[in-house]
């Protein structure tokens, strides 16, 4: 939004305009498919046929220059880190990340030497989604949340 | 590369051409890198190859990006508490990987399963075997272009992940297995629901086959691509469904059997393709097969009564001693090498996973194809990095 990006004065008409941007945004979350480990096979199931993930205007994307969200869904490893910091670098702004599953959430299933202990400590997380794996309902729920979140957002008003 | 020249070398205008094309025409390969974030390598298997032009010349495989350190776990957790991380093996059949573990402990123990609680086992991972290769169908479509066939699997998917959460209460991770039996009887509804699975699945595969079975589109991507043969794949240790679409008979089930495999009536799937479309008839024969071992199943489980879980001690110490006990897993032979030094924790347990052998094979397989036929290969083969990189 460039320059004036929370510049502008809160009145009824920069409200007014916030609420259309965010609407649009809410209503067309792109996320990347970053399937890691167990996780991925409930985002697909929740993309596929009884869940339908579509309807929430969430349609995967397989590049991370068309997406909005990431859901990192599964063991992020050290190994991983720097491809997963480095897909995160390539989203453009306004951008957002779901964390899905223990393992992602706090790596505590597998406490060892080569697990990222929480993808937090990369990038920045916004939803955390709990379970191992969670249900589509759960990705969903977060799902959701995010949006109710973005809904909340200041783009032009101070 | 251009040593030979076109010319006898002799002349001085072969001398000079050669000299041309040695210093200005080089070739070279182009290495490129595929992963492991791409939609296509089923999770985050990285591959380079080596291409000149669009052939590939050759391929090497990078693994580890989802190492999770089971096997070392293993040694810090008793045996019960073990059980739940062999789910995360191959999180899409998880049964399978189960009955591998349980399988190894009740032998290094000599536990005696229960008649009931071996069918339930055996129609669980049948059932897993059904989900698991439809979720590779699905997948492997996708990858290849055909969309409609995504939304079908998931449809039939969704209700084995259902008759699981019944039995277990869980979807993909169920842990419903337990060293000695299950951990309980099926609830109420579940054989119905059962039957009622067994009853439409063979009208839905059907609809698989109108799909791709004869598509113009998916013979040209599958047929003579990737092709390894029967003696190959042997040779490089292939098992399950690829070596079977190499014409190999070669079944676990069938020729060590294990549980109650050899009282129920099923055939083995083989094809002599050797390549994708092959391994592709192969799992589709399968899973009408492992619907028929289901419905058998559920034919003796309603009239067989009884325990599901023998008598086993409630400090899981096995005595000293190893075993090896393998079972056919979805994607091939699963294999649980367990050291015991009579502790209630192993002392050394080696995961034997299919998938990790399986990939052995891709350099072979993709070797003068084209870098579409890549993702066909790698499709084909069904690979799951978690049981990969453990």
């Amino acid at each position: 939004m460039g320059v004036i990006e929370r510049k502008l004065p809160d009145n009824a008409l920069t409200q007014l305009i916030d609420k259309v941007v965010n609407w649009a945004r809410r209503s067309s979350l792109w996320p990347m498919t970053f399937g890691l480990a167990c996780c991925a096979i409930e985002m697909m199931a929740a993309g596929a046929s009884r869940y339908d993930f579509d309807r929430f205007g969430v349609i995967f994307r397989a590049t991370p220059r068309q997406s909005d969200v990431m859901i990192v869904a599964g063991t992020v490893t050290v190994k991983m880190a720097p491809v997963l910091r480095k897909v995160y670098d390539q989203m453009p702004e306004p951008r957002w990340v779901i964390s899905m599953g223990t393992c992602a959430n706090t790596g505590k299933n597998f406490d060892t030497y080569h697990v990222v202990q929480g993808v937090e400590q990369i990038v920045p997380v916004d939803v955390y989604v709990p379970g191992c794996p969670p249900r589509p309902e759960g990705l969903m729920y977060g799902v959701i949340l995010l949006q109710e979140r973005i809904d909340q957002m200041k783009v032009f008003r101070k | 590369m251009m040593e030979k020249g076109l010319m006898d070398k002799g002349s001085v205008e072969g001398q000079v051409v050669d000299y041309l094309m040695r210093e200005t025409l080089k070739t070279r390969e182009m290495w490129i890198n595929m992963g492991p974030q791409h939609p296509s390598t089923h999770g985050v298997l990285r591959l380079i190859l080596a291409l000149e032009g669009e052939r590939i010349v050759d391929t090497e495989v990078v693994i580890g990006y989802l190492h999770r350190g089971m096997e070392k776990l293993a040694e810090a957790k008793t045996y019960p508490q073990f059980l739940p991380y062999t789910d995360r093996l191959d999180y899409i059949s998880s049964h399978a990987m189960n009955f591998g573990y349980v399988l190894a402990v009740e032998k290094l123990m000599g536990i005696e399963v229960p008649d009931r609680a071996q069918y339930i086992r055996v129609m669980m991972a049948e059932l897993t075997r059904i989900s698991s290769h439809l979720l590779w169908l699905a997948t492997h479509a996708l990858d290849i272009g055909a969309m409609t066939v995504f939304l079908y699997c998931f449809r039939e998917r969704e209700m084995i992940l259902d008759l699981c959460e019944m039995a277990g209460g869980a979807r993909l991770t169920t842990s419903y297995f337990r060293i000695g039996g299950v951990a309980h009887d099926l609830p109420d509804g579940f054989i119905e629901q059962a039957r009622e699975f067994c009853r439409i699945f063979p009208k839905k595969a059907k609809d698989y086959d109108d799909l791709i079975l004869k598509n113009r589109i998916w013979l040209s991507r599958t047929v003579n691509v990737a092709k390894i043969s029967g003696e190959e794949a042997l040779n490089l240790g292939l098992t399950g469904p690829n070596i079977r679409g190499s014409g190999v008979y070669w079944d676990i089930r069938k020729d060590e059997p294990y549980s109650n495999y050899d009282k129920l009536d099923w055939e083995i799937a083989v094809y002599d393709g050797c390549d994708v479309y092959a391994r592709y008839l192969v799992r589709l024969k399968e899973m009408r097969e492992s619907c028929k071992i289901v419905s058998q199943c559920l034919d003796v489980l309603e009239k067989l009564d009884g325990p599901v879980m023998a008598k086993v001690p409630k400090v899981i110490k096995p005595p000293e001693g190893e075993v090896y006990a393998s079972v056919e897993a979805p994607k091939g032979e699963l294999g649980f090498y367990i050291v015991s030094d009579g502790s209630p924790k192993p002392y050394r347990l080696k995961i034997k996973a299919p998938s990790f052998a399986n990939l052995i094979s891709i350099p072979t397989m993709v070797k003068g194809h084209m870098v579409a036929d890549v993702i066909a290969a790698i499709g084909s083969i069904d690979v799951v990095l978690g049981e990969v990189d453990r």
